[in-house]
């Protein structure tokens, strides 16, 4: 797999082309806004009935993350589901797949602003976690050190190659992830609530077939 | 014979009038279920088509709506209501007309359903929006007569289809209901009757007296036109000459970007400070309403214009259109001319400017064409079933109904009279529940069947239904806007262009240069500033292909070898190819490949125009990426298709091999952008993707997630989804246009010359300034993205990182 490996508070972390984050040396694999519910939650508010896939296709990109990386421990940064009702509406083959996902794993649900609890699906249920010198929260704190966090959906492209693709944002005291989730869109990293969040220097972790590290601003 | 009732003979009379024998006839047919005039511009279409209605409504006992009038153009209508006003206040008429159009206020919409006029002149989409609401049934009952203007130009998008859907909905309404449709030439009249006939009833062609031919010419100037492009720059000398010795110009443009930069150097040159005027779409309404009232007025010597003035807004004493580049399409040439010289029975006067020098050929054959009357098109399929989904769901706003009457009034359209009752009940099942093989949505259906009538489940979804009605497929665009407050506003521009502009860009926009501000409530500030190298905003607007005829005599043309009807520059152009490589024939395809700037490049002149060609370029891109040839990207016109890489193409024979092209043709296709820009818009007019939404678009938000996401989403879990067949049909027909590749494929069966050079050919060198390239997201551009950002990062001082 053509992974990113850096260097982050002492520690060493793989930024995966799938936009999951693993952490070797904890067993760790985190990933963020996964947004399970989002055609349930779009028919239930607006009455759009988009194709209701999106649930099998994140569990899909989550099962490959699994196996790929074995962790002991998963996090789900936050807006794992597009609402509290569409977490309690999974049917049943897609709450059937998480147990199996969860089977032997200590597995962390930090809250976010869609889905701020009580959630019913078995896993820890956290505001934010420590572990170690990391620290994990949804929503990035300004003048934070060492957090990592989601919300954002940063995309980033190369100008003149090629259309933006989900991407982390990386500098000395942040990491912020993209959206793992299928239905998801992206907000451009050049965006001033993004842009304002980062240091100079900062990077921005391409995804796709590979990730690719490349300057946030030139 | 009718005769002309008393007071309107002696009207005619008072302006020194005799009615012209298709006046007369369309007064004679008035209880024809339909009909369909075909006459040329100044023919007195309109009134032809109106006779009847004022004859009618003469007497004054008509109550209520009597006549609608559709047009394509909110401002035709305005303009119509203009002119009718003329003979109902001369004669006296108890007639009250008035126009419904999306520039309406929303009290005098609700009077007028209220109390609708005698005569109502509208838009397809306010009619759609007129019929979907509760009240329709009463508002159309009385109506006798609808008349379709500018038949021929709805006919050539989902606008008519959806039209004639909502005609069906008023005979149904209105089963006495006549209808009339005024059309310019057309290559076949008998097709476009088809679609107006309330079927199985028929349609009844008329034709007035086309006039005398028109005088069409070819500019020739002694500095040469350059070799791409469609700027035309080196023609402006030649052109403001031409205005200054007519009345009054048209100069047509085929897109919005030319017709900007035209206008702009037409200023620069402009040093008698002729009055000339631009109009084009993406203006602002204010910009264009003060250009057409300056036109009326007689005020303007000429107007730089797009298709937005294609239709028959009357203007008057217009004696000459110019048309710049080639026109790629004899019979919207022939339409265009029509707009000079509203005199009947005087010859039209116009001059092809070619833009660059391929076009120059392009025009010779145009100009042939038309003087031959061979005009070009294409038959039409089926009815597009994403705008009946529109339809269904319109007509469930209107309240509940019946789905085999319904069936039935659908079939009455010409366009969908061969529709299956499986086929209609896939539309309304996928309004109803999404139509997906997961059945998902039992609790949230958008429409339900109470009492074997179906209905909105909520009837608070018709709000957001009426929203999105329409068939017009718009693009993400800006509105720019002068800084400061209450700034003028100037027209839009493509968002992603808006996305590329850093403040102090300079860009052009309704004739002027202006400077990039920033970018505020997503209005796109800008502030005037004079600078010699603006950019030049990005509309959206069609590109069209040079029709498969054009093309034909092209390569007739090439054949004969005899280049003596052509400038001296561009028959020598021919010749020097001719020598270093060869000139494309009908029965060959002509393959070049060379080395050229770094990459390596392979030509394909398959003359299938610019959609087929495109297409070439995706099916053999494709087919490279396999075969580790590790293509970067291509562009296509109307006439080759450049494909550039890190490796050369040994040879392209196996690359285009038909079995292999078609046989893979649904699975190759399946991820491209084509596709997904066909789905794109089916899925927006079929409602799965909502257009409007109430409450205005946020900036400073992730975007709302792509539709190309849903299209992804549905070939991998839902690869027989009503709307992704949809979508491949449609995609077939259009953007693909993969019957032209069959049609390249049989006239040169499988005679290729594949000709390898050390360097690039004069045909082939126009190709490298062509916009509009795409970008292949293979292996060759992923190495390509990891050496500029591994530049990028050392350049950064952070590879150590």
């Amino acid at each position: 797999m053509n992974m990113y490996a850096f260097p982050f508070h002492g520690e060493t972390l793989y930024a995966l082309p799938s936009g999951a984050l693993h952490w070797p040396a904890r067993g760790l694999l985190c990933v963020s806004d996964l947004h399970l519910g989002k055609s349930e939650r779009r028919a239930r508010l607006t009455g759009a009935l988009l194709p209701p896939y999106e649930v099998a296709e994140t569990l899909d990109r989550l099962e490959s993350a699994v196996d790929a990386t074995r962790p002991e421990t998963v996090i789900c940064l936050g807006d794992s589901f597009d609402d509290i009702t569409a977490a309690d509406t999974l049917d049943a083959a897609a709450t059937r797949r998480l147990a199996r996902l969860q089977a032997g794993r200590d597995w962390i649900w930090i809250e976010g602003n869609h889905d701020p609890g009580p959630v019913t699906l078995p896993g820890r249920h956290l505001s934010h976690l420590r572990l170690g010198p990391l620290s994990f929260r949804h929503i990035a704190t300004p003048g934070a050190v060492a957090e990592l966090s989601g919300h954002y959906h940063p995309k980033h492209g190369l100008p003149g190659i090629g259309g933006a693709r989900p991407c982390f944002l990386l500098d000395r005291d942040r990491l912020i992830l993209p959206a793992f989730g299928a239905y998801t869109g992206g907000l451009r990293a050049s965006d001033p609530a993004l842009a304002g969040l980062m240091r100079p220097g900062a990077l921005a972790l391409l995804t796709g077939r590979s990730v690719i590290p490349v300057p946030l601003s030139v | 014979m009718n005769a002309l009732p008393e007071p309107f003979a002696a009207w005619f009379a008072a302006r020194g009038w005799t009615i012209h024998p298709h006046q007369q006839a369309m007064l004679d047919r008035a209880d024809a279920p339909a009909l369909l005039l075909i006459a040329p511009t100044g023919g007195g279409k309109t009134l032809a088509g109106f006779l009847p209605t004022l004859v009618g409504l003469a007497e004054g006992t008509h109550r209520g709506l009597h006549t609608l009038y559709v047009s394509p153009l909110k401002a035709l209508a305005a303009d119509i209501r203009r002119n009718l006003t003329a003979p109902i206040t001369e004669i006296g008429l108890p007639i009250r007309v008035e126009d419904r159009t999306g520039d309406t206020s929303a009290t005098a919409k609700r009077r007028q359903r209220a109390d609708p006029p005698h005569i109502l002149l509208t838009t397809p989409e306010s009619l759609a929006l007129l019929t979907s609401y509760e009240d329709a049934p009463r508002m159309f009952a009385g109506l006798r007569r609808v008349i379709v203007d500018e038949i021929h130009a709805l006919s050539e998008s989902k606008r008519g289809d959806q039209l004639m859907l909502a005609l069906s909905r008023l005979q149904a309404l209105a089963p006495g209901l006549r209808r009339v449709g005024l059309s310019a030439t057309v290559e076949n009249p008998a097709a476009l009757a088809g679609e107006l006939a309330c079927h199985p009833r028929p349609c009844e062609i008329l034709h007035a007296d086309p006039g005398p031919d028109p005088d069409i010419s070819m500019l020739v100037t002694d500095a040469a036109p350059p070799w791409s492009g469609g700027g035309a720059a080196y023609a402006i000398p030649a052109v403001l000459d031409l205005v200054r010795r007519h009345r009054t110009t048209l100069i047509f443009h085929n897109t919005r970007a030319q017709a900007e930069i035209f206008f702009h150097n037409l200023w620069l040159a402009n040093d008698d400070d002729l009055p000339i005027g631009i109009h084009h779409g993406s203006l602002a309404r204010q910009q264009r309403e003060r250009v057409e009232a300056a036109m009326v007025a007689g005020d303007l010597r000429a107007i730089v214009c797009t298709g937005s003035l294609d239709l028959g807004i009357d203007w008057g004493d217009v004696d000459l259109v110019i048309q710049i580049g080639a026109p790629k399409n004899v019979k919207r040439l022939v339409q265009r001319i029509g707009r000079a010289n509203h005199r009947y029975n005087a010859p039209s006067k116009a001059v092809l400017v070619p833009a660059n020098r391929f076009e120059v050929v392009e025009c010779q054959a145009a100009l042939q064409a038309a003087r031959d009357h061979d005009l070009d098109g294409d038959p039409k399929g089926p009815g597009p079933r994403d705008v009946l989904c529109q339809h269904i769901l319109i007509r469930a706003c209107a309240g509940p109904f019946d789905a085999t009457e319904l069936f039935q009034e659908v079939r009455s359209t010409g366009a969908y009279a061969a529709l299956s009752r499986a086929d209609f009940d896939d539309c309304l099942d996928f309004c109803a529940t999404g139509g997906y093989a997961l059945r998902a949505y039992d609790k949230w259906q958008r429409l339900m069947q109470r009492d074997g009538m179906w209905q909105l489940r909520d009837p608070r979804a018709a709000a957001r239904i009426r929203m999105n009605i329409g068939t017009i497929q718009d693009i993400e665009t800006l509105k720019v806007r002068m800084r400061g407050r209450g700034g003028t506003p100037l027209g839009e521009v493509e968002e992603a262009f808006a996305a590329t502009l850093t403040p102090g860009d300079t860009f052009l926009i309704g004739g002027q240069v202006v400077r990039y501000e920033g970018l505020r409530d997503l209005v796109v500030e800008v502030s005037r500033r004079a600078a010699a190298n603006p950019k030049v905003a990005v509309f959206m607007g069609t590109k069209f292909a040079t029709s498969t005829q054009l093309s034909q005599r092209i390569l007739a043309m090439f054949r004969i070898g005899d280049f003596t009807a052509l400038p001296d520059h561009t028959a020598d152009w021919l010749r020097l190819q001719a020598d270093r490589s060869r000139l494309p024939q009908a029965d060959r395809l002509l393959v070049e490949s060379f080395p050229h700037d770094g990459r390596e490049s392979t030509v394909i002149y398959g003359f299938a125009g610019r959609n087929a060609q495109q297409t070439l370029g995706l099916l053999l891109t494709k087919q490279m990426e396999e075969a580790g040839l590790n293509p970067l990207g291509f562009v296509a016109t109307d006439y080759a298709t450049l494909i550039w890489g890190l490796d050369a193409v040994p040879d392209p024979v196996p690359l285009l091999n038909p079995d292999a092209m078609r046989a893979g043709l649904d699975q190759w296709l399946a991820g491209n952008a084509v596709m997904k820009r066909t789905f794109r818009a089916s899925a927006t007019i079929a409602g799965l993707i909502e257009r409007n939404t109430i409450g205005p678009r946020k900036s400073g938000r992730q975007a709302t997630f792509s539709s190309d996401i849903l299209y992804d989403t549905l070939v991998k879990y839902d690869p027989d989804h009503l709307l992704l067949r949809i979508t491949r049909d449609q995609a077939m027909r259009g953007l693909v246009d993969f019957a032209r590749i069959e049609e390249m494929l049989t006239r040169t069966a499988g005679r290729i010359d594949h000709i390898r050079l050390t360097r690039v050919t004069p045909l082939a060198a126009p190709l490298f300034l062509e916009p509009g390239r795409v970008p292949i997201q293979g292996e060759g551009r992923e190495k390509l993205v990891q050496r500029e950002a591994a530049r990028l990062m050392q350049a950064a001082g952070l590879t150590d990182l």
